[in-house]
């Protein structure tokens, strides 16, 4: 027949093979084989085997800032699945005109990079911008003042940031949500309230878990937000990472560093989907 | 009910456009400082971007960056996704898994790695770096966005077509690309806008000879900062808005985001 053998037809995947081969795969190697790296007489490094950069991540000030991240990235997972659900539920009720609106919006507004968002929310909590001005115009502060650094500032700015992936993570289980479900639980008499809490979340809930762990990873690689609108008790590891790769120039402690944050992630993964009952 | 609902909306609506409204306005002060409510009206910000050269490199580094990466992008989804869902290769299935895995990591681990690669090819600091980190990091949306494409595609149609004598590059010509054709110019757009707005990596891979427009911001911000950058925020957003309109209007973007039809 004129149909290629699987191996033929395999042929024509060794461009993209190479390329995420070389370039997905091999980054990772080195990633892992830099961590364990030690140190060379030129103070450089190389290859070989130790647990020296573990054990400067073991100590309490490098644990205290994973579990700060990890914290502060559960908590905004949190309020932004709590902002956003309620939303992304009516928005799935709209028509597909206003719905397709909608998500050309909330598409532009993910796709504005984390620099920008950290940008409009200093400018949003500075002395002379938006919020604190307007405090004083209602009366709730006697003179204007400056919302940053603070760690409510980054929680703020990362929420922000959150919302619309949320959106979007929430939107495919709530738009095939079967709504004769919702009609049934209405034609029985149930409050479109109840309806919601007793019918549409439950039916969603390995929706909202695997969104929330989305978001906690999501957040968890923000750099810009923490740096530019926190003191530097409130950066996160991936800030922890940049840092050491570009300003110190210490590749191992920095690839150790990222080995801890990608166990961090894949752990959280493991655990949330073997509770929830997997997916 | 009705009343809390659209009450409800408008705060959520307000929430998103918030810091939007701030940029705009900033952007439009006369004045070398960000204030909010602004002091005068100026478009000076807004040429500012074309005038100052340095700016206007960086925006033109990064649309370039973006639309290579973003070609590549899709080069190299549309045979793995194509071979996954028409014969169903095992093996083209787990490189699509491992395609869009880097998607899902915090980017500074891809970003790190690709540092270490490139330092240890010797490499350092190219322009194809950041192309291929880009497309590799990004490869993910073109994945999704073809095999969805594909999948509705009309398995008959395939065979009708065979049976009439067409080979499979026929096939593929005449019958499926006219179908998911929409689907890869989604990945294609996607993958442009998050090129465009991406940090982290284009620092890590050429972040010092190469500026690309978020890194430019990022300077701007850490070392004093003019209201170009408002001027450059409410850019960007337009742009995002034309490529995603653009998206709705030549595919289904709704479905593309996972509702069903």
């Amino acid at each position: 027949m004129q149909q290629g053998s699987s191996f033929t037809r395999s042929l024509g995947l060794i461009p993209s093979s190479v390329m995420i081969g070389i370039f997905f795969f091999v980054p990772f190697v080195l990633i892992l084989m830099t961590s364990v790296s030690v140190p060379s007489e030129t103070g450089d490094y190389q290859l070989g085997f130790s647990m020296e950069h573990f054990e400067r991540f073991a100590t309490w000030f490098y644990i205290e800032r994973a579990l700060f991240s990890a914290g502060l990235c559960a908590l905004i997972a949190l309020l932004s699945l709590l902002i956003a659900y309620p939303f992304t539920y009516m928005l799935t009720q709209f028509g597909p005109r206003s719905q397709t609106l909608w998500l050309i919006y909330i598409l532009a507004q993910l796709s504005l990079s984390e620099v920008l968002i950290a940008f409009s929310w200093q400018i949003l909590l500075s002395r002379t911008g938006g919020i604190a001005n307007i405090l004083v115009m209602v009366g709730l502060a006697e003179k204007s003042f400056a919302m940053t650094p603070s760690a409510g500032a980054v929680l703020a700015a990362l929420v922000y940031l959150a919302v619309p992936f949320s959106v979007l993570l929430l939107y495919p289980a709530l738009s095939r949500l079967d709504k004769s479900l919702i009609e049934a639980s209405r034609t029985l008499g149930a409050s479109p309230l109840r309806t919601f809490f007793t019918v549409v979340m439950p039916v969603t809930r390995p929706a909202i878990i695997s969104s929330g762990v989305t978001i906690f990873v999501l957040t968890l690689g923000a750099i810009i937000v923490p740096q530019v609108l926190g003191k530097p008790e409130h950066w996160t590891l991936s800030v922890l990472i940049t840092d050491q790769a570009i300003f110190n120039f210490n590749m191992p402690f920095a690839s150790a560093l990222a080995v801890v944050l990608l166990a961090l992630s894949a752990s959280v993964i493991a655990v949330v989907t073997k509770f929830s009952g997997g997916k | 009910m009705t009343f809390m609902r659209r009450l409800y909306l408008l705060i959520f609506a307000l929430y998103l456009i918030g810091p939007i409204v701030v940029i705009t306005a900033v952007s439009f002060n006369e004045k070398r400082f960000l204030a909010f409510p602004p002091r005068g009206f100026s478009f000076r910000w807004y040429a500012e971007i074309f005038v100052a050269s340095d700016w206007f490199n960086a925006l033109l580094n990064s649309l370039m960056i973006a639309l290579a990466s973003a070609t590549l992008a899709v080069l190299i989804a549309m045979p793995v996704a194509y071979t996954a869902w028409r014969y169903g290769l095992r093996y083209a299935k787990a490189l699509f898994a491992l395609g869009i895995a880097p998607f899902i990591l915090p980017p500074v681990i891809m970003a790190l790695g690709f540092l270490l690669l490139f330092t240890s090819a010797g490499m350092h600091g190219l322009l194809i770096n950041v192309i291929i980190a880009h497309a590799i990091f990004l490869l993910a949306l073109p994945l999704v966005t073809i095999s969805l494409g594909l999948e509705s595609v009309d398995k008959s149609l395939i065979e009708a077509s065979q049976t009439m004598g067409a080979s499979n590059a026929v096939v593929f010509r005449t019958v499926i690309l006219p179908i998911a054709a929409p689907f890869a110019f989604a990945g294609f757009a996607f993958c442009f806008v998050l090129s465009l707005n991406e940090y982290i990596i284009a620092l890590m891979t050429v972040g010092f000879t190469v500026e690309t427009l978020p890194i430019k911001i990022f300077n701007a911000l850490r070392y004093g900062y003019t209201p170009v950058i408002a001027s450059i925020a409410v850019l960007f957003l337009l742009i995002n808005i034309a490529v995603f309109s653009l998206i709705a209007k030549f595919s289904n973007l709704t479905r593309i985001l996972g509702a069903q039809d």
